[in-house]
């Protein structure tokens, strides 16, 4: 797959997200298969990037006790939070059976090296 | 791009059956199109339950097991109420009584058991009833609330059960024995007896050591009495008969399958047909057909991976236990209870008050267990008898159960059979015991794993590990099969154990997370949040210098090298070596503490101090600001070595313990291990570090140092034992170095030294550490190799190799 193909994650919400998309950072400030943790006004966003340099994007906060995913262990496509270990789908944003939860998602894609993410309104 | 999958049938629908296909169906579940034949026009459910609904403690709906939805949403396509007549195998086609009915590439054959029903006449007649189904159950009841006597054929397991539920409906019942006592394939004449006192004050009559010659009938065939070898006759309406079961064999036999008291299968469950498997009590497995469910559970989990085509996994045979589904009644046995000449027997015996147990021993292993009214600890002797354990130190306390050698948790406090269901058995979660059974009970759960997953007890401190176990096995009885730790998955992600994957990893030289799941072939691609800390710090401290880490791998605490908090900040606390500080330090301290607005400041446990919620983005900074070495106290790795003031100052010390406890932690700094690491050092029999609770404690003596190990402070507390005394400071650090060496090289990750100590025995640590010379001079290199320029996290950061952008928040600003 080449850089210039995108990986979009995450159901893009109402408008078509690609006004909306603001550059955060580049795909070498995210640690591979880890997160960094993005503040957008009151709201705390963990941008995952998997092994093989999948992007993602959720709320920074469990559905469970609100603890920071962004801190959590990535194992493909999921996160372990690290308070309670709730497995969290990256892509879904659900929680993983028994638990029920799930965290809002926001689109985000890897344009040339740098990482472009839709914070919404 | 979807190719043509192959067909996977199954013939039966009972546990062991459609235990295979979930087993396949998390393993591979894409690989076959699925089909499952049944004769009954049930979805699968937990037949071990019946007797409970026989009992009208239960309902039929209590006991499906897989609900028609799950078929459906496993794309399993089931075949209720057909029954398959021949079996062709050149064509690979399964035949009903209309022709041709379903080809297959697999095929999965549990066609479980058929009552065995003696020749005697009036067998046939209407009102004589195995126990094996729904239908048998339900007839059951119907009978039962029709009419006033029933005879049970069969005093075993089953027909006592049967007699129980028969009894509980308000009928009268006689139960006809051949052998000399009930259920002698599980209980001694001792334990029997009990036994059939109790029942007996239940209503029911016994006749043992006789047979039924006839079953007489009236002239609309209908059941009227049973009459015995004696010529006495007892009058019945019902006649229920337990009298065995034989493997259902029909149809492989037809087929030409090899049989012998059951389809033969090798250890991989195949049979002499390599595209013909066979699971549960239509099997024979190294000549033993099993009919009870844990047995059954594990041929499933094989057959599953061979069906996978993961090739690995062999059934060798299970060890099995009983317990008698009657409310009220306590009894278990498991192994060999009979034994020979050269088995010694330890019994106690109360039958007064209805207790009765028996031991049976043979080469320092226990070999087999009888008990009745009192089998709180039945789970427990299983775990030794399956494990194989040597019992030689604990042999004295042996029948007084586990209480009495003490494991961790609560379990030694209480036993679950006694527990009301208020009770609280996970303190962390806060899980009540019949939270547990109930789920146990509506959700069909088997296994510990699944109990965590579903109630959450038991997993997070794991404290109640024991008592949930006791749990499962008091509620499901014989389909309980305790896995021996020694020998259970670390994870879902592979069936190796902790003890394999360290052996792999040492003899094939693996060095890192990753190349450990490659090699051993992991059944995810990238672990899981279990797995991948255990296999990095595998492959970290069997090649200290090779092994490549894997921060990824790690818990966030390691990771950030800060202890996170609930509120999402972090600890901080600064190595104070031996618990000494200075003003210089409390002043840096102080000034931190201003300066970062740090909320909370406390005195730990360990002698040092907790800066409590300090934001990530400040921590290198307040790393910086402190101008202390990382105290660790986030790390599976050495904490603290807590000290007296020793002879320095103190008017009773005989030893300088402060110095021996900075040495130590200075020749420890930066060691991790499977668990944390605490030491304590005292400088006199008082011992005021306490150094009865540490991993490591060394109390001075006017002659030198008296060295402990396995202590522990947490969950339960356990007092060290003592290991060996030393004259030295020297020859201290030495056995110390030693010991935790060891446990560093053969600790499952997780594994606190206490139950380390417990798995492998103290006699073989001393041996190694204490003993042999040479061996621990190898042991101390070792330690020292691993641990020389050891990095300090927070002041050494480049050589530490922390990562620093993860204490950068990236502020996005607001559009307006």
């Amino acid at each position: 797959m080449s850089a210039e193909m995108s990986h979009v994650k995450g159901e893009p919400v109402g408008h078509p997200y690609s006004e909306r998309m603001r550059e955060v950072c580049t795909l070498a400030d995210l640690p591979v298969n880890g997160a960094r943790k993005l503040v957008h006004g009151d709201t705390p966003i963990a941008l995952f990037r998997t092994l093989d340099d999948a992007l993602y994007a959720i709320e920074d906060r469990c559905p469970h006790k609100g603890g920071p995913l962004s801190e959590g262990m990535v194992v493909g496509a999921q996160v372990s939070c690290p308070l309670h270990n709730w497995t969290i789908d990256l892509a879904s944003g659900e929680a993983e059976a028994p638990d029920h939860g799930c965290v809002r998602r926001f689109a985000c894609e890897l344009r040339e090296g740098k990482v472009y993410l839709d914070v919404g309104h | 791009m979807s190719v043509q999958k192959k067909r996977l049938v199954v013939i039966g629908n009972g546990m062991a059956g459609v235990r295979a296909v979930e087993e396949l169906l998390v393993l591979a579940p894409d690989l076959y199109e699925i089909h499952i034949i049944g004769a009954e026009p049930h979805p699968n459910y937990n037949r071990i339950m019946l007797s409970p609904v026989l009992a009208g403690e239960q309902t039929l709906s209590d006991i499906v097991l897989n609900d028609w939805a799950w078929y459906e949403d496993n794309h399993i396509t089931l075949h209720t109420g057909v029954t398959i007549t021949q079996i062709k195998r050149k064509q690979q086609m399964l035949c009903s009584k209309d022709g041709d009915f379903l080809a297959y590439d697999k095929l999965l054959l549990a066609t479980g058991s058929l009552p065995f029903m003696p020749p005697i006449p009036g067998i046939k007649g209407k009102g004589v009833l195995a126990y094996r189904d729904i239908a048998d159950t339900e007839a059951m009841i119907a009978a039962a609330s029709k009419h006033q006597q029933a005879v049970v054929i069969g005093g075993g397991l089953l027909g006592l059960e049967a007699a129980n539920g028969l009894c509980k409906r308000g009928m009268k019942v006689s139960v006809v024995h051949l052998a000399g006592h009930l259920m002698e394939r599980q209980l001694d004449v001792q334990a029997a007896t009990l036994l059939q006192t109790d029942l007996g004050k239940r209503g029911m009559a016994f006749y043992t050591g006789t047979s039924a010659s006839e079953i007489r009938v009236n002239a609309d065939n209908e059941v009227t009495a049973v009459v015995l070898k004696d010529g006495s006759v007892l009058p019945a309406q019902l006649v229920v008969v337990a009298a065995g079961i034989k493997p259902n064999t029909v149809l492989a036999e037809a087929a030409g399958l090899y049989c012998a008291r059951g389809v033969v299968v090798n250890d991989t469950m195949q049979t002499y047909d390599p595209k013909i498997y066979a699971v549960g009590e239509c099997v024979s497995h190294r000549g033993v057909a099993y009919g009870l469910v844990a047995p059954l559970f594990e041929q499933a989990k094989v057959a599953a991976n061979h069906l996978a085509e993961m090739g690995i996994g062999r059934y060798q045979g299970s060890q099995t236990s009983t317990k008698l589904k009657v409310a009220g009644i306590d009894l278990f046995s498991a192994g060999d209870f009979v034994g020979t000449e050269a088995s010694e027997r330890i019994v106690l015996s109360d039958p007064a008050s209805g207790v009765y147990k028996k031991l049976l021993i043979e080469k320092d292993k226990l070999i087999g267990a009888v008990m009745y009214g009192d089998t709180a600890n039945g789970a427990w002797y299983f775990k030794l008898l399956k494990e194989g354990k040597d019992i030689r130190e604990i042999r004295d306390q042996l029948m007084f159960g586990e209480s009495n050698i003490g494991d961790s948790g609560h379990q030694g406090n209480m036993s679950a059979a006694t527990m009301d269901d208020q009770a609280e058995v996970c303190g962390c979660n806060g899980v009540c015991k019949g939270a547990i059974v109930t789920a146990i009970n509506q959700k069909g759960l088997f296994t510990l794993d699944e109990v965590r997953k579903h109630t959450k007890a038991s997993s997070s401190c794991g404290s109640c590990t024991g008592l949930v176990e006791q749990i499962l096995a008091s509620t499901l009885g014989g389909a309980y099969s305790a896995e021996s730790k020694a020998d259970k998955a670390m994870c879902s992600c592979s069936p190796h154990s902790h003890a394999v994957v360290r052996k792999a990893v040492k003899e094939h030289k693996l060095l890192s997370a990753f190349a450990v799941m490659q090699f051993m072939e992991w059944q995810t691609p990238q672990g899981c949040s279990k797995c991948r800390p255990a296999l990095n710090y595998y492959c970290l401290s069997t090649w200290p210098l090779e092994a490549t880490d894997d921060p990824q791998s790690r818990f966030i605490n390691e990771r950030a090298h800060g202890n996170i908090q609930k509120d999402g900040t972090f600890s901080v606390i600064p190595r104070m070596w031996g618990g000494e500080t200075t003003a210089a330090e409390l002043r840096r301290i102080a000034d931190v503490v201003d300066k970062f607005k740090i909320p909370t400041v406390k005195v730990t446990g360990g002698q040092r101090i907790d800066l409590l919620g300090v934001k990530k983005e400040d921590l290198p900074a307040v790393w910086a600001d402190l101008g202390m070495p990382s105290g660790h106290a986030y790390a599976k790795a050495l904490r603290t070595v807590k000290t007296c003031v020793g002879s320095e100052w103190c008017r009773f010390g005989t030893q300088n313990s402060t110095q021996l406890g900075k040495d130590l932690e200075r020749l420890y700094f930066g060691m991790y291990a499977p668990h944390k690491v605490k030491l304590a050092v005292s400088g006199c029999p008082r011992n005021c570090a306490e150094s009865g609770i540490k991993d490591v404690g060394i109390i001075g003596v006017d002659s030198g140092w008296e060295i402990m190990i396995g202590g522990n402070g947490g969950i339960k507390t356990e007092v060290a034992q003592f290991l060996v005394k030393v004259s030295t400071d020297q020859e201290a650090k030495d056995i110390a170095s030693a010991f935790l060496q060891l446990y560093r090289e053969e600790g499952w990750y997780l594994e606190r030294t206490v139950h380390y100590l417990a798995r492998v025995g103290m006699s073989y640590i001393k041996k190694q550490v204490v003993d042999d010379a040479h061996t621990r001079a190898a042991l101390i290199a070792r330690l020292h190799l691993a641990l020389h320029n050891a990095p300090d996290p927070w002041l050494m950061q480049p050589a530490s190799m922390v990562d620093k952008k993860q204490f950068t928040t990236i502020m996005l600003k607001e559009i307006a």
